[in-house]
């Protein structure tokens, strides 16, 4: 295990720092059902960190957790050295945590412009009056995030489609623009609900190298989800890996790969 | 020039300044209906209930009087001031956002996620209950309303046509100043919902709960916005229509013509209101003025509704409404 209060440098040369956010004896239950049953983990500084296992492992559930969509029965979750107290969604996205889905979540209506544009609000301060007179404080608020935005949209290669609405995008796109709507929070930590699913072998490619390429330049925390076992292992430094609600792994992609319970919930394992 | 044409054109003009008036209640129900997907049958009531209150605090109506007197055996009806207008709209104002909040709070916020005919189902309530309150807050007599508005026969437009056609067009001011304000009220909220960050949320939370929580948007914020947001259209409409036929109940009536105006412009779109009013205004005054003695008058009632009939047959997304088209 790695040290917990130090950071350290990666082999390719990128800086992790300390823990950001730690998941303390976490249980999630639906009537009966126990989605997640006592996990514990964190997510450091900097750091892309893998959330993996088998259909129906609870790891979407996890997500929600941090994301406040769901509220755990049980355990905590400490957010920069503070234990945070029950939240709505709205506010945890105040506090820095955006988030993408897995089936993803657009406003359809809305040209691709503004819906980054709306990753912004919690910048815009200015109230219904000011924004009501226009002229002054709510142009220039305007302006700055305006300009903020346009670096994302270069960033993630879609001004081509800046005015479309989003309801006409391929799907490869749309998932793009989530993450740049995500990104325009400037977000301390980025959630990824599967953000590779249902791509072809190329648009796989692509959405890895976004996600290497906000890591490395913006310095995002990252947390993901992803069936894509491969894909998974190239991308993140660390992984947490689930089965049926438990942990059953956690570590660097290859002591994650040589740990026997997670082959045999991968490949299955004969009861006899 | 024939004598019918110019009265034709007269017809047709005042035809154009009724359909002001009816697309500013549509309006209302477009916005509450794009900015939350309900569509909210107490919009006409609000109308109602604005002009009641707006009338109310001008006179210096005791709100409540018959359920106070009543009880404590007292007998107050007015507290003997009168409020200026404008400071009495403001006043108003603030009553319809109490309002909205309050809407919010006990009916619209244990609905959500609900399916959409429930939720038309809780504005049916809304309106009922709305208008019982406005009946025992400030009771049931017909009352007039003056906020200042001009009012009666434009003379400048009277005499220009007199001197040009030889027949004196009858055009009411305060028609004039209903097209005006119509015309500001809707610039104004399409640049809000366009331009300010506030419109942008009111956009996001209508396409999708999930996302707009997501970026860090307050439902409830963004809900009470919208309801004072439609009661602020609500009170524009109720002063126009107050003005014009006096504060009666018959005037959540109104609401109804709305429906037929919303069935050709479409539900979802603010150029398809004012179109539709328009086009509703000017069709059931030309209607009763070619055809309504043939047919032994009183066109107006029906006109409207059959007009509306047409267009669902043929085109039931409405003239500017979004077309639907599943994907199977």
């Amino acid at each position: 295990m790695l040290d917990q209060s130090e950071g350290y440098v990666t082999e390719d040369g990128r800086k992790i720092g300390g823990v950001v956010m730690e998941m303390k004896n976490i249980t999630l239950r639906f009537g009966g059902v126990v989605a997640i049953k006592d996990i514990s983990f964190d997510i450091r500084e900097g750091e892309i960190r893998a959330i993996i296992g088998p259909n129906g492992a609870g790891k979407s559930s996890m997500l929600n957790v941090i994301s406040g969509f769901y509220v755990p029965q049980e355990g905590e979750v400490w957010f920069h050295g503070a234990k945070r107290p029950q939240m709505r969604p709205f506010e945890v996205a105040q506090q820095g945590i955006a988030r993408t889905f897995q089936n993803i979540a657009l406003f359809e209506g809305m040209s691709v412009l503004d819906n980054v544009m709306t990753g912004r609000l919690s910048f815009m301060k200015t109230n219904i009056l000011q924004q009501a007179w226009w002229k002054g404080k709510a142009e220039a608020e305007e302006t700055e995030n305006r300009e903020a935005v346009e670096k994302i949209i270069d960033f993630l290669e879609i001004q081509h489609i800046r005015k479309t609405p989003v309801s006409r995008l391929p799907y490869g796109l749309k998932k793009r623009v989530e993450l740049a709507r995500a990104l325009a929070a400037e977000p301390k930590l980025l959630l990824l609900d599967e953000p590779m699913a249902g791509m072809n072998v190329e648009e796989k490619e692509d959405m890895s190298r976004f996600i290497l390429d906000v890591n490395d330049e913006f310095g995002t925390t990252i947390a993901l989800i992803e069936h894509d076992m491969g894909v998974v292992m190239d991308l993140s430094d660390r992984v947490v890996v689930m089965d049926y609600g438990r942990k059953i792994g956690d570590g660097t992609p290859d002591e994650v790969r040589n740990n026997q319970e997670v082959i045999d919930a991968y490949l299955g394992v004969s009861h006899d | 020039m024939p004598e019918q044409l110019i009265f034709a054109m007269e017809v047709i003009l005042n035809g154009l300044m009724a359909g002001v008036l009816y697309a500013l209640v549509a309006l209302g129900f477009v916005l509450i209906y794009k900015a939350s997907g309900i569509f909210n049958y107490a919009q006409g009531v609000m109308a109602l209930f604005a002009a009641m209150t707006l009338v109310g605090i001008m006179n210096g109506q005791v709100p409540f009087a018959h359920l106070i007197n009543a009880i404590f055996g007292t007998h107050v009806h007015y507290f003997g001031w009168n409020v200026p207008a404008l400071l009495a709209i403001l006043l108003t104002m603030a009553v319809m956002v109490l309002m909205a909040w309050a809407v919010q709070r006990f009916v619209m916020r244990h609905l959500v996620g609900q399916e959409p005919i429930i939720l038309f189902m809780a504005t049916i309530g809304l309106a009922f209950f709305l208008e019982g309150v406005a009946d025992l807050m400030w009771g049931s007599e017909i009352k007039t309303l003056d906020v200042g508005l001009p009012q009666g026969i434009n003379l400048w437009i009277d005499e220009t046509t007199l001197q040009i056609f030889d027949y004196g067009f009858f055009i009411d001011n305060l028609d004039i100043v209903a097209t005006i304000i119509a015309a500001l009220l809707v610039a104004a909220l399409v640049a809000f919902s366009q331009y300010t960050k506030q419109g942008r949320a009111m956009r996001a939370v209508a396409d999708d709960h999930q996302a707009a929580l997501s970026v860090g948007i307050s439902l409830n914020f963004i809900w009470i916005m919208v309801w004072s947001v439609a009661g602020f259209v609500a009170l524009v409409a109720g002063i126009m229509w107050g003005t014009k036929s006096g504060v009666q109940f018959s005037l959540s009536l109104i609401a109804l013509k709305a429906l037929p105006v919303l069935m050709l412009g479409g539900f979802t779109s603010i150029p398809g209101a004012i179109v539709g009013g328009l086009i509703i205004g000017v069709g059931e005054k030309l209607f009763e003025f070619a055809l309504g003695p043939a047919l032994g008058g009183a066109t107006e009632n029906w006109f409207a509704y059959v007009l509306a009939l047409i267009f669902l047959v043929f085109r039931p997304q409405g003239l500017f409404g979004e077309k639907i088209i599943e994907r199977v």
